[in-house]
């Protein structure tokens, strides 16, 4: 378990570093927490590494007029303890809690993540409900691409080989939005079996504007198509919310893996959506006498 | 005595400051000139032959020295054959250090690549092209025990590895006459023993005086180096095997490992120092695995509760090849003879088979075979508490055999001796409040919430003697020795044959070495783990560390009291019965002052022994063994509880919380007692929740990192309570029984009779360990069609 050699370089310059990546084989590294164990596992052979660590221009959670930006070297400790993340995209702090352990958090990057799209991280999937921007940079160009358009597949992403994830903004959060997050581990910290974050507009009595996204078990998060129709009730009851989840989870492709079968993630998905549903309406709707089940 | 008494107290093992502060020194710290490094090419195939090796662009990489194969390291390693006396069909055919021919699992050592850095070793591995032929694979051991079944390795004639039976009574009759009758079927999926430290060794071989020196990550250097003197064909006195800072062991670091044996090999090939540390990967698909199990199980219960009889039917999955020396039947066997171990049982009929596969040899793992005979005993009995609407608790409490002599056995033949088991049980049910749980359970029933309370009461082979391995013909020493030094500042040295892969078992030797001479704890010195500086013995097995080279200590230490004494006696003109050592100053009873220091006899007696007025000077240094030579080992008892939480949408399982009453007989230091009970907990829970190693079809182990192999973490355990009944053993002068089991022997069965319980309402019983959401799940399932 040793990497292969490869070169090193550290640029202190976004210039620079966007220069050396033109290069073939080269590979951003950020926080390593993936990279290093693929190299060491052999799985990844870059020829050059460039490590990002040193550029300050990638550093910093900024509330600017277009979102909430979270340059390449926002680690995911940094957003966990955010007060604008807090206040301004509170689902990313419902869900940072379950990304990984301490350790991992202090290095890993909250772009990294998204550049490795890892089919079991929360990052995407959280991205994508929210329809964040992320901001690829190579020399002498620069694109956002939605993240609803960034996933491709397993590992895939629209990210060229010369590009960076500079940052990502996200959007600020509404008044009357009300978000949910939930998912399913063997051990609090492991890259999830099953998860699902929500986005909905609450007008009056209801929730609206659904956005599900289910992922763990998807090969991309998948942003649920069955939810146009779908509103939940202040007075919503519990078989109500469960037909709900049963719709959405309908849509699912879960892989199968260790972790579980096609059908019993996508049983577990319609627990964790029908519980999340729960508690958003009590939540939205707190001392109105919700919930008769 | 005096109030700075250590025996019972709770001192902190001694090396943990050292350790947490990563000043530890493992094998791999160690530093040698010229050292080479070895990187494996592993069999990628679980069955195949070696058709061709293709070694010379591997050997034209940079920084190569050498890269060999089985055949060249034949030259100088002799071939070893797991035998076993008493078992003349376990039959394992010869093994090499690397294969030769033929590898019969995925990861078997095959090329050996030697080079200036493991990175570079790693990177020629890469160029060595073999050319194979696939072979028939069994995996499973239900395919291993067809008739038409393919063999595992092409040297044997049948896979099966052991077919053994007990009977004791009449169990047919039994069952004929029980109230009662229950049954069961359980899988125990194999695991392995994750050490934090993997498997590491440094051989160096001095051609100039034909010596080995070995650092090795062992628990057992005595019995390594009598093999690797033994298969490099030298002198047991030219090998020396020194096992530095251990992080971790459980078991799976008794045996001999082939690659180990061909670094050894290399060596003295080379004639160069050599160096391999397994790395994850390695780990997973080359150490010791354990727990394969399948079991059918019944129970007889008569009307009034009582246990009559069990019928239990054990396959135990061995590997391809059986671990050496030990064997590996332990498992198995222990699977069948300890059931109901703990309770009257007047019948038993029992049969294990065992047989080889095409995946890494199965070894001993902390508590052997015991808890997959505490789970299957304990879930049927739960069982057969509900076909009697009896309580759980109830129902052991009328079974359990609390015998006072030292002759009594269990059906399956566990010798019982001074046991505690109703006084454990009783400690147990106050300590957790099991009454209130009960009570509570109930409540939460009626809002869905799915909570289950498990017991397991257990008995612990510990202190294991001379019976069984040398009844077996194995050369495992079941010794322990001490040797006691007085040194010349008035220090003591205490050399001793047990190991501490981070047990504390130094630390308690201390403890009772300071207390039986009368010296400061922190003048006594612990040797442990190298051959050349410590007396022959066993080393780390069997829970043997504190019961037996503690009273090997304790023996010594009397004595060597007694020299002192007499000498003191000599100089100062007094009797010795009316002197006394305390704080390492030698006291006439009748008087508060110190009359010398144990530094003035060391001086005296070393430097000025014309002063002694003795015709015979006494020993300081003084050498003593023990072993258990009246017992096959000591029993210990005692009793866990689990509470836990079944999500039963999601097929989850929290564990709430855990008690356990144990009894080791004399308890020298609690902290390190807790210590080791609370360990062998989580991984009986491992076991239970998380441990699996995924073996496809294709005998291709699909779980091979910590990502995809699942060991319990801190934040999913309970905070496991523990409670001790003392029952000294009367086999030792000391008192203590081993405890490094305790936790693992009963841990999971706790788990399967909670988890079990939690599910009553729906009438679901889980048979496969571990227990994934998944088959959570897939049971409630199959129920409610
Ligand atoms: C034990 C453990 C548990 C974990 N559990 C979780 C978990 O529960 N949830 C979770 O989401 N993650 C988890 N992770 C992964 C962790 O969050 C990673 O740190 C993260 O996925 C990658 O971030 P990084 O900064 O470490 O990236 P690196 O490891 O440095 O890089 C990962 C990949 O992304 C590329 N890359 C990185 N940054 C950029 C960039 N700015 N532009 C372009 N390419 C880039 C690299 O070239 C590489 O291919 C876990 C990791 C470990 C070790």
């Amino acid at each position: 378990m040793k990497a292969p050699a490869f070169a090193y370089r550290r640029p202190d310059e976004l210039a620079e570093a966007l220069s050396l990546l033109a290069d073939d084989g080269a590979q951003v590294l950020a926080g390593g927490q993936s990279l290093i164990a693929s190299l060491n596992m052999r799985l990844s052979a870059p020829a050059l590494l460039v490590d990002i660590n040193r550029i300050g221009a990638l550093r910093g959670i900024e509330d600017r007029a277009d979102g909430i930006r979270i340059g390449a070297l926002v680690r995911h400790v940094d957003v966990l303890h955010s007060p604008v993340i807090a206040r301004q995209v509170p689902l990313l702090a419902m869900a940072l809690p379950h990304v990984a352990h301490m350790a991992v958090r202090n290095r890993g990057t909250t772009c990294g993540s998204l550049a490795l799209a890892d089919p079991s991280a929360e990052m995407p999937a959280l991205a994508v409900t929210l329809n964040a921007k992320i901001v690829l940079e190579k020399q002498g160009a620069r694109r956002t691409v939605a993240a609803r358009d960034f996933f491709q597949g397993l590992y895939q992403t629209d990210r060229q080989d010369d590009e960076m994830i500079t940052e990502v903004i996200f959007p600020r959060a509404a008044d009357d939005e009300v978000f949910g997050f939930a998912e399913l581990a063997r051990r609090h910290g492991d890259f999830a079996t099953v998860g699902i974050a929500v986005r909905a507009r609450r007008s009056g009595d209801t929730l609206e504007n659904l956005d599900v996204v289910i992922f763990g078990s998807e090969a991309t998060p998948l942003l649920s198509p069955a939810t146009s129709a779908l509103r939940i009730a202040a007075d919503a009851t519990a078989p109500m919310l469960a037909d709900m989840a049963e719709a959405i989870t309908a849509t699912m492709e879960p892989m199968e893996n260790h972790q579980g079968r096609a059908d019993t993630k996508r049983k577990q998905a319609a627990v964790l959506l029908r519980r999340t549903f729960r508690d958003m309406q009590s939540r939205a709707f707190a001392g109105k006498g919700n919930g008769h089940d | 005595m005096t109030a700075n008494l250590k025996t019972g107290a709770s001192l902190p093992r001694r090396t943990a400051a050292r350790l947490v502060a990563g000043k530890g020194r493992y094998t791999d710290d160690i530093q040698v000139a010229g050292l080479l490094h070895v990187a494996f090419v592993r069999s990628s195939y679980p069955h195949a032959r070696l058709k061709r090796i293709e070694t010379r662009a591997a050997a034209d990489m940079p920084g190569v020295v050498a890269v060999l194969t089985g055949n060249d390291l034949a030259k100088v390693c002799a071939p070893w054959q797991t035998q076993l006396a008493l078992l003349p069909s376990h039959l394992s055919p010869p093994q090499m250090p690397m294969a030769q021919g033929e590898a019969c699992w995925q990861g078997e050592a095959i090329v050996a690549v030697v080079a200036t850095s493991r990175a570079l070793a790693e990177d020629a591995t890469e160029s060595v092209e073999i050319e194979w032929e696939e072979l028939p694979v069994v995996a499973d051991v239900q395919a291993a025990a067809l008739a038409d079944a393919p063999v595992v390795h092409s040297a044997m004639t049948s896979n099966l590895g052991l077919d053994h039976t007990v009977s004791t009574g009449d169990a047919e009759a039994a069952f004929r006459q029980a109230a009662v009758t229950v049954e069961h079927t359980f899988s125990f999926d194999r695991q392995t023993g994750v050490t934090l430290e993997p498997r590491t060794i440094l051989a160096e071989f001095d051609p100039r005086l034909q010596q080995l020196t070995i650092h090795h990550s062992h628990q057992v250097p005595h019995q390594m180096r009598d093999i690797f003197a033994a298969q490099l064909k030298l002198p047991l006195s030219n090998v020396r095997v020194v096992a530095p800072d251990v992080g971790g062991a459980f078991g799976l670091k008794l045996a001999a490992y082939p690659d180990e044996m061909a670094v050894a090999t290399i060596a003295v090939l080379l004639e160069r120092p050599v160096k391999f540390c397994a790395d994850r990967l390695e780990a997973f698909v080359s150490d010791n695995h354990a727990r394969e199990a399948k079991v059918h199980g019944r129970m007889a219960v008569d009307a009034d509760g009582r246990l009559t009889a069990m019928d239990v039917s054990v396959v135990s999955g061995f590997g391809a090849y059986s671990a050496y020396p030990r064997g590996s039947v332990g498992e198995a066997l222990q699977a069948v003879h300890m059931v109901a171990a703990p309770y009257k049982m007047a019948h038993l009929r029992g049969r294990v088979r065992g047989y080889f596969q095409n995946k890494p040899p199965s070894g001993v793992l902390r508590a052997v075979g015991q808890p997959i005979a505490t789970t299957v005993t304990e879930q049927l009995l739960d069982l057969a508490a509900r076909r009697l609407s009896l309580d759980p608790a109830e129902l052991r409490r009328r079974n359990y055999v609390d015998t006072a002599t030292a002759t009594a056995r269990s059906a399956g033949g566990i010798v019982l001796a001074e046991l505690s088991l109703e006084r454990c049980h009783d400690r147990l049910l106050q300590l957790m409040d099991y009454a209130t749980l009960r009570q509570q359970q109930r409540m939460h029933r009626d809002k869905g919430i799915y909570r289950g309370i498990g017991l397991a009461a257990f008995i612990e082979q510990t202190a294991v003697g001379p019976t069984l391995y040398g009844a077996q013909n194995v050369r495992a020493s079941a010794q322990e020795t001490c040797r006691l030094t007085l040194e010349a500042d008035g220090a003591i040295r205490c050399a001793t044959s047990i190991t501490d892969q981070g047990q504390g078992t130094s630390t308690a030797l201390a403890q009772i070495v300071a207390d039986a001479l009368g010296v400061d704890i922190e003048t006594v010195e612990i040797a442990t783990g190298d051959t050349q500086l410590t007396p022959f013995g066993g080393g780390a097995w069997a829970s043997r560390g504190t019961a037996l080279g503690g009273e090997a200590a304790l023996r010594a230490a009397r004595k060597l009291k007694e020299s002192v004494l007499g000498i003191a006696g000599a100089l100062l003109q007094t009797e010795p019965d009316l002197l006394k050592i305390e704080d390492g100053r030698i006291y006439n009873t009748a008087s508060p002052l110190p009359q010398m220091s144990l530094a003035d006899i060391a001086t005296t007696a070393y430097f000025k022994a014309h002063l002694v007025a003795l015709t015979e000077l006494p020993a300081l240094e003084i050498t003593e063994s023990f072993a258990p030579r009246d017992l096959p080992y000591v029993a210990a008892n005692g009793i866990q509880a689990a509470h836990v939480e079944v999500d039963v949408e999601l097929g989850t399982i929290r564990v709430l919380d855990f008690w356990v009453v144990d009894d080791c007989g004399r308890v020298i230091n609690p902290l390190l007692v807790d210590e080791q009970i609370r360990g062998g907990v989580v991984q009986g829970i491992g076991a239970a929740l998380y441990e699996q190693c995924i073996y496809g079809a294709d005998g291709q182990l699909e779980n091979g990192s910590l990502v995809d192999y699942l060991v319990p973490m801190a934040s999913e355990m309970p905070d496991i309570h523990v409670a001790h009944v003392q029952t000294p053993t009367s086999a030792t002068t000391l008192g203590a029984r081993g405890v490094g089991e305790a936790g693992t022997v009963g841990a999971a069965a706790a788990i399967w009779t909670a988890v079990n319980d939690a599910l009553t309402p729906f009438g679901v019983v889980l048979s496969e360990q571990p227990f994934t959401p998944e088959r959570v799940l897939d049971a409630l399932a199959a129920r409610k069609d």
